[in-house]
């Protein structure tokens, strides 16, 4: 395992979760760097979502330390400073785009306009006074987005922010993504489309709550010699399940 | 607690329930048609029909608020809105006092509508000044806000919430006082009328019925009527979770 460079904005450390009877996560290590896009990859039921709510400290943890921020995890200083897309949409339907994002807007303590700019980022200008509860489930996704976006946070946590989006829109949030590391701002953005992988800094790759892979793209696809992201993913992952 | 947050969350509640003019028009018109209603059933025979308008001023917001307070807030629960609010700074004696500060206007309007189209419309006479009626159905209707909170921590759906009604208030309707004096139940539905909250927000009420000036018994039951929905609210508190599994 190779650890990043740059410093940790999050430091993961023996994190065990269980939910129910299952470990999600048995035991897992890992870092993501400041102010670099750094994709959480693996198949639906790698514990991806898990690891995220433990990252903004919603999840009840049976062991470890995940550290974020320099701040134990979910800790009142951070929770100022760390905004959470979840993975279902959850925005009040029965309030409009605007009345949304402004609401998460005063409760991350934002002054000026930012409500407006973050509409605006998610391209949802026209739509800004309509009720929520009347947009597509992509609009809507968006709406949740904009209300993460908007506190300008130093650490953003996305749980798959791009699905059901179309490309143009998914190439625009991508920019925004990666304007935003430029700017120091760190972003962890889970997928499941092994394609935006490109995007990212790092890549931390998830298999069955265990950590398979932690590598800049270019390295992983070296690594393994494989042609493209897919096939670089099964490669790894037949080799982990081989390991077992 | 952060008076800002609360004050933001307790607008947010309140936009969100001027999107729904409908749930609005029926809170606010529903209970005067059925005050008309007994009003006539029980042929506008004085006394008698004062003493239930009297105390139907409190117990219509008290079901109202319960059935919009628990559906508004398992609402909250199930859509993931909850578990993103605390990952943000706001605390959860916020979150409970904004929704108790939003159901509680709302209360405030439907109570003064309703006492004032039960005074001067149909006459209602009470003998105390009808500021204290107000204050009390007021104090009172905050019972439904904080029991519906309470009601939202153990259900699962809107549908479990709306179910746990008949559980949770029905019975304290039934031993209130509405239905007949209280000291003429036997002694078991006494001794269970006295531990139910409901009924001191009534017994404060047939005070003011009685008597000019407010008594000490009307004070003290007012009193442990605000003591229920602080106690409530608390036990609501402790069931709201910043982490989960």
């Amino acid at each position: 395992m190779t650890y990043p460079a740059h410093p940790p904005a999050i430091d993961v450390d023996s994190l065990h979760v269980r939910r129910g009877r299952r470990d999600v996560l048995p035991d897992l290590s890992c870092a993501v760097s400041a102010g670099r896009v750094t994709g959480l990859l693996g198949p639906s039921g790698s514990g991806k979502t898990t690891l995220m709510r433990a990252i903004v400290g919603v999840q009840r943890c049976h062991g470890g330390t995940v550290t974020v921020l320099g701040r134990p995890a979910g800790s009142a200083e951070n929770r100022r400073t760390v905004a959470y897309m979840t993975q279902s949409v959850s925005v009040y339907r029965d309030l409009t785009v605007l009345q949304n994002v402004s609401y998460f807007a005063a409760l991350a303590g934002t002054s000026g306009d930012p409500a407006g700019r973050a509409v605006d980022q998610v391209g949802l200008r026209a739509q800004q006074r309509q009720l929520a509860g009347t947009l597509s489930g992509g609009q809507l996704s968006r709406v949740s987005l904009a209300c993460a976006l908007v506190g300008d946070p130093e650490l953003l946590v996305l749980d798959e922010p791009t699905v059901g989006q179309d490309p143009v829109l998914r190439e625009e949030l991508w920019a925004d993504f990666r304007a935003r590391a430029a700017a120091g701002t760190t972003v962890l953005v889970s997928s499941h489309v092994m394609d935006e992988a490109t995007r990212c800094d790092d890549l931390l790759l998830l298999r069955e709550g265990k950590l398979i892979a932690h590598d800049p793209p270019a390295t992983l696809l070296e690594r393994t010699g494989a042609a493209d992201f897919d096939a670089a993913f099964l490669h790894l992952i037949r080799a982990a399940g081989e390991e077992q | 607690m952060s008076p800002r947050l609360t004050l933001a969350t307790t607008g947010r509640v309140l936009r969100q329930l001027s999107h729904d003019p409908r749930a609005l028009a029926l809170v606010l018109v529903a209970p005067m048609v059925v005050i008309s209603l007994l009003h006539y059933l029980f042929n506008e025979r004085q006394p008698l029909v004062s003493r239930i308008e009297l105390i139907m001023l409190v117990i219509f917001p008290i079901i109202m608020m319960f059935l919009l307070t628990a559906t508004a807030m398992v609402r909250e629960r199930t859509s993931g809105t909850l578990e993103r609010l605390m990952t943000t700074p706001i605390g959860k004696g916020d979150i409970l006092f904004a929704y108790a500060l939003a159901f509680g206007s709302l209360a405030t309007v439907q109570v003064c509508l309703l006492t004032g189209y039960a005074r001067w419309v149909l006459g209602m006479e009470v003998s105390a000044s009808i500021w204290y009626v107000l204050l009390t159905a007021i104090v009172g209707a905050q019972l439904g806000v904080a029991f519906g909170l309470l009601a939202s921590a153990v259900s699962t759906s809107e549908f479990q919430a709306v179910q746990l009604f008949p559980a949770l208030i029905i019975p304290q309707l039934m031993l209130c006082g509405l239905f007949g004096p209280r000291d003429q139940m036997n002694d078991v539905l006494h001794a269970i009328s006295s531990a139910l909250p409901i009924t001191y927000a009534v017994e404060a009420l047939i005070e003011l019925f009685a008597h000019p000036e407010p008594s000490a018994h009307y004070w003290v039951s007012l009193g442990v009527t605000v003591g229920c929905v602080l106690a409530l609210l608390m036990i609501a508190s402790a069931t709201l979770r910043r982490r989960t599994p």
